[in-house]
């Protein structure tokens, strides 16, 4: 297993080392002068020139990748063009949005997701079983922006129950400790705030979750089918355990091992697919600003975004692979 | 083929897929004689009227307008065009150069296949979406660069579909059979290993032609793809989000078609997956 570790974070080196060259590049693939971009065609000669200077444009493109890659490795992302404030802690400032909201919407696809599949797999074509299974197509077909926006319209705008965009309402204030406002507020025995940053959170948090639980569902139901024709359950069911025992204790615990895998690279993916339900939702973290920067041609930003959104992902799944291997005997043993 | 058909016909859903498909491509077709207005026209006085059957609709505008007066209908319709422009070019762009680079590192193994799926496996290592936007942050918003974008961001997928469907068939009795013959690589390679690959690939770029519509309309959504008075029905979405309470059916008919395209494009692969390979449902 040591060799499969080690292997796997070997070959996790080079694909990060793409993507820093693909992202550095994006500046110099960009058609014009970046700088000439940044400042607007009207500039004057000598901003242009300065600017050129201060982002090292002068320089031979491997001095440019030296310095750049010396800059993040030192955690230093560079300026905003817009607001020239450093990128990293306006990405620190955001994180915390998108963090939240991810896992709000993976804890939601986990279990409603787990739930339409286990029952789909019991009670297999049966009217439960085909309405989730369609359902489960549907919601891969389903536009997350379409879906938010219909969220919103029946449940905010249509019966009055939930907020329509942002995260909190503006008279609340709580102190930042941690940045996601339902721990903040919780740490601050503000149950109101709290109570208003659940209502803010739960609509982008079903949209954004949807794709996500109808792959769990569709996966949880194939998995829990393959092992419910296992010998061992044969056994459980001779044995005289209970319907509930059988599938709870024997089937579910095998079956659920690639489903966790499956969740844990879609993780990695909610941070991407947070893009659109964030533009949705005037929520406002990472995937918004991403967007926001490529509006206002600001490479410092799109490039520090694109790179740590995607070096989250492949560390996500590099992650899950490790872990995966760890409880996968047929890997470890490999 | 008879027996695909009557296979294919089994599966109700992928047949439903199959009705949508058509009805798209109808529309697509026909969009000139169907749609009642032209999808540019302008109408002021009746802006944001409702759809014909709610209260203060009119006949003429079926599903109602937007706020410039145009005929939701008629630009819903006319949008068919856009999004199998965008699929099939998009597709067809993956396609051609997914299936180069997973045709060669196949066949050829060692050092070109190491480098080729390096390549794919850096591409695949970020997600579709961004790495779309990232395209079209390079290139500039406009449905064309939406295109190209998404038509990259696809290839990774094909050239790994293509390599695993190659190299199944590369040791194969009949391939040998016509190396001996003295057919030269490129024969081989597309020529008599390809047709009979060819079934995974079919598959993918069904599914593909679904995610490729659906990405765009997401580029569109951000103000990333098409740009006005393109009929295109991510943009139209985008327009609608500032009307949200005065005219929701700007929301509810184009996302619809969205929507209503991506199913048919899926439902359709899952069918043709079912027929063509029921052993790749498993995987």
């Amino acid at each position: 297993m040591f060799s499969y570790i080690l292997k796997r974070l070997i070959w996790t080196i080079p694909t990060l080392i793409g993507v820093t060259i693909m992202v550095f590049s994006m500046v110099h693939l960009a058609p014009g002068d970046p700088a000439v971009a940044m400042l607007g065609e009207k500039a004057n000669p000598q901003s242009v020139k300065e600017l050129r200077e201060q982002m090292g444009l002068d320089k031979p493109l491997y001095t440019q990748y030296y310095i750049y890659m010396k800059n993040v490795l030192h955690g230093d992302f560079g300026r905003s063009a817009n607001s020239y404030e450093p990128v990293w802690s306006e990405f620190s400032d955001r994180f915390p949005a998108t963090l939240e909201l991810a896992s709000m919407a993976m804890i939601i696809a986990t279990i409603l997701g787990v739930l339409a599949g286990i029952i789909s797999a019991i009670k297999r074509y049966s009217i439960f079983d085909y309405t989730s299974m369609f359902g489960a197509l549907a919601g891969v077909s389903m536009p997350v922006f379409w879906l938010g926006l219909l969220l919103i319209y029946f449940f905010s705008v249509k019966l009055g129950w939930l907020p329509v965009s942002g995260r909190l309402g503006y008279e609340f204030d709580i102190e930042h400790v941690t940045g996601l406002y339902l721990i903040d507020s919780l740490i601050a025995h503000d149950y109101e705030a709290f109570w208003d940053a659940f209502k803010h959170l739960i609509l982008p948090a079903i949209a954004l979750g949807t794709i996500p639980m109808a792959i769990i569902a569709r996966m949880t139901r194939s998995s829990m089918i393959e092992v419910m024709k296992e010998e061992y359950i044969k056994t459980a069911r001779a044995k005289g355990c209970s319907r509930f025992q059988v599938v709870a204790i024997h089937a579910l615990r095998n079956a659920l091992m690639p489903v966790v895998t499956i969740i844990g690279l879609m993780l990695g993916s909610l941070f991407a697919g947070s893009i659109l339900t964030e533009t949705t939702f005037s929520w406002p973290g990472i995937g918004k600003w991403l967007v926001n920067a490529v509006y206002q041609r600001d490479f410092p930003v799109i490039q520090s975004a694109t790179l740590i959104i995607a070096s989250m992902f492949i560390l996500i799944n590099l992650v899950v692979d490790l872990l995966y291997a760890v409880i996968n005997p047929k890997i470890r043993l490999r | 083929m008879r027996d695909f058909i009557k296979q294919y016909k089994k599966n109700k859903s992928a047949v439903l897929g199959f009705f949508i498909v058509v009805l798209l491509i109808f529309m697509a077709i026909f969009a000139p004689w169907i749609a009642p207005h032209l999808p540019a026209d302008q109408d002021l006085v009746h802006r944001l009227t409702p759809p014909m059957w709610e209260e203060g609709g009119l006949h003429q505008f079926f599903l109602g307008t937007d706020d410039f007066g145009r005929d939701l209908f008629s630009r819903i319709i006319y949008g068919a065009r856009i999004s199998l422009m965008v699929g099939a070019i998009s597709v067809g762009m993956s396609l051609s150069f997914g299936l180069t680079m997973g045709m060669l590192a196949a066949y050829f193994g060692g050092k070109v296949d190491l480098f080729i799926m390096r390549i794919v496996d850096i591409m695949l290592s970020i997600p579709a979406i961004l790495l779309a936007i990232v395209v079209v942050s390079i290139l500039g918003p406009s449905l064309t660069n939406a295109m190209i974008a998404i038509g990259i961001v696809g290839i990774p997928t094909y050239a790994r579909v293509v390599r695993a469907s190659v190299l199944t068939e590369r040791e194969k009795e009949y391939v040998i059979a016509s190396r001996i013959n003295g057919s030269s690589n490129m024969r081989l390679m597309f020529k008599v290993i390809l047709p009979n690959a060819a079934t995974p690939i079919i598959v993918q770029s069904t599914m593909g032609f679904a995610s490729a519509v659906l990405e765009a309309a997401g580029l569109s959504f951000l103000g990333l793809g098409a740009q006005p008075p393109t009929p295109e029905w991510g943009a139209m979405l985008s327009d609608s989000l500032q009307f949200i309470t005065t005219a929701p059916w700007m929301i509810f008919y184009p996302g619809l078609a969205i929507f209503l395209t991506v199913l048919g494009f899926n439902l359709m692969g899952d069918g043709l997956m079912d027929v063509l390979d029921p052993k790749l449902k498993d995987k």
